[in-house]
Formats: C-alpha cells, structure tokens, sequence
C-alpha cells in the first residue's frame, strides 16, 4: 500500500468534506460532497476493494449528488444558509472526535500493518451475492422498490390535492 | 512505511466528526443530508478498513456490509430528498427550524 497515495487522498478527501460542511452556498456543498466520495472511493481502491469503490462512484457521485443538485435547484428560492455553524454542534463534532481518536491511540493492536490477500474479484463477490447474501440481497430488493414508491408518493400528494 | 489500519481509522474519525458537525450545526435541510451521508461514508471506510486488515484469508465479510449500506444509504437518500421537496411546497422554505408543526 503506497502511503503517498494515502496521504493525498486524505487531504483531499478531508478538504472536500469540511468543504461541503462548511460553505455558505448549496451547489458550491453539493459539488465538493461529490469530490468528497470519489476520495472515499478511492480509499476502496487503495484498500483492495474495487467493486465497492465503483459502486461507490456509481451510486455516490452518478445519482446521489445529481441528485440532490436536483432538489436544490427545486426548493430554489432559499439556496442560501447563513453560512454560520453553531458552537453546540461543534463542541459536539469536536467532542466525537476526541472521543474517537482517543480510543483508537489506546488500542494497540490496531496499529497492523495489511496482510497480503488475493485480489477480490468480482465473481467471487457475485458467488457470495447469490449464495450466503441471497436473502439480503432480496431484502434490499424490496426496500429500494419501497423507497422508489415512497420517494413518488411523498412528492405527488400535493399536485393530487391541489 | 505503509499507512497502518490506526490511520485508516483516523481518516475516517475525521470523516465522521465532519458529517456529524454539518448535521448539528447546519440549518439548512439539505445540508443536513449531506452530513448523514457523510457519516454513512466514514462508517463504510471502517468495514472496508477493517476487512483489507483482518486475518487472511477470510470470507468477504465487510465489503458485503459496505455495499449494503450503500444501497440502503441510497434508499435514505432518495426518500429524504422527497420529504424535502413535500415539505418546500408547503412551507416555501427548507430551513428545518421553521418546520415546526407536521401537521399537513
């Protein structure tokens, strides 16, 4: 594993992210919350993981974020925030995070370097899919098709109403 | 010297507290999505973490949970961005401390 890699993707990841926490303006959040999962996905390549970090570009930056560039281009009239973020959330956030990083200094064992693995292919990820994680996998069927539905119905109320 | 799983976990601490802080602090309800996801993110690099480091070999344990979640962090998305729109039409704002009563 190449740690100049690491630590690019890091910073990068990171900015993105406080980025998209932080500016005042919508779609300037929505673009830099994109840059932020395709880091996150490259962090999955990094880690040996490629389907998830396609998935993770497919899901994330090709219908989540278009997504939700969609909604503010929807409720328009207030794309503004005040830009402003509150002490108690982050004397909170902040809270978390000590919290966090304490205990992961405190566990030794975490400090391992990677074991060699064998390249995990797709095909063995689709014989797990359909062997041990089929009735997940149906699982997720139903509850994307009950998203989809409940995704209509939320936003076709009104019109039938009105 | 490689990156070690401590590093890893840091990283996505960070992640974390970040997506925490826009969904504390943020008012606007967008924004607030933005953070669940981003700490949905952070989560899914733990699973990865912690499967790339783990005993060898072993079954694909963790890249399993991760792409659920993705999946159901997609289903959440999808539903809350609508409730976002059915709430904008009735209140023509999406700032969530003007959201003060559910009834239609």
């Amino acid at each position: 594993m190449n740690s100049a890699a690491f630590v690019v993707i890091a910073i990068l990841t990171l900015a993105a992210a406080l980025a998209a926490a932080s500016l005042p303006k919508l779609i300037h959040a929505a673009l830099n919350f994109a840059v932020a999962f395709i880091g996150v996905a490259a962090f999955f390549f990094l880690l040996g993981a490629e389907f998830v970090g396609l998935v993770q570009v497919f899901v994330y930056v090709g219908a989540v974020a278009v997504l939700i560039v969609f909604t503010i281009l929807l409720t328009r009239r207030d794309v503004q925030d005040t830009g402003k973020l509150s002490w108690g959330g982050a004397i909170i956030a902040i809270a978390v995070f000590g919290g966090l990083l304490w205990a992961i200094r405190k566990t030794p064992a975490l400090s391992i370097a990677a074991p060699q693995i064998e390249a995990l292919t797709v095909k063995r990820i689709g014989g797990v899919l359909m062997t041990d994680y089929v009735w997940p996998l149906q699982c997720v069927g139903l509850l994307l098709t009950a998203a989809l539905i409940g995704a209509l119905i939320l936003v076709m109320e009104d019109r039938e109403e009105g | 010297m490689t990156p070690t799983l401590q590093l890893f976990l840091v990283v996505s601490a960070t992640l974390f507290s970040i997506g925490l802080l826009a969904a504390l602090s943020r008012r606007h309800a967008i924004f607030i999505l933005i953070g669940i996801e981003l700490m949905l993110a952070a989560a899914n690099l733990n699973f990865i973490a912690f499967w790339r480091f783990g005993p060898q070999p072993q079954p694909p344990t963790g890249v399993m949970i991760a792409i659920f979640s993705i999946a159901i962090a997609a289903a959440e998305a999808v539903v809350g961005l609508a409730m976002v729109i059915a709430v904008y039409r009735h209140y023509r704002t999406t700032n969530v401390d003007q959201f003060d009563q559910l009834k239609g």
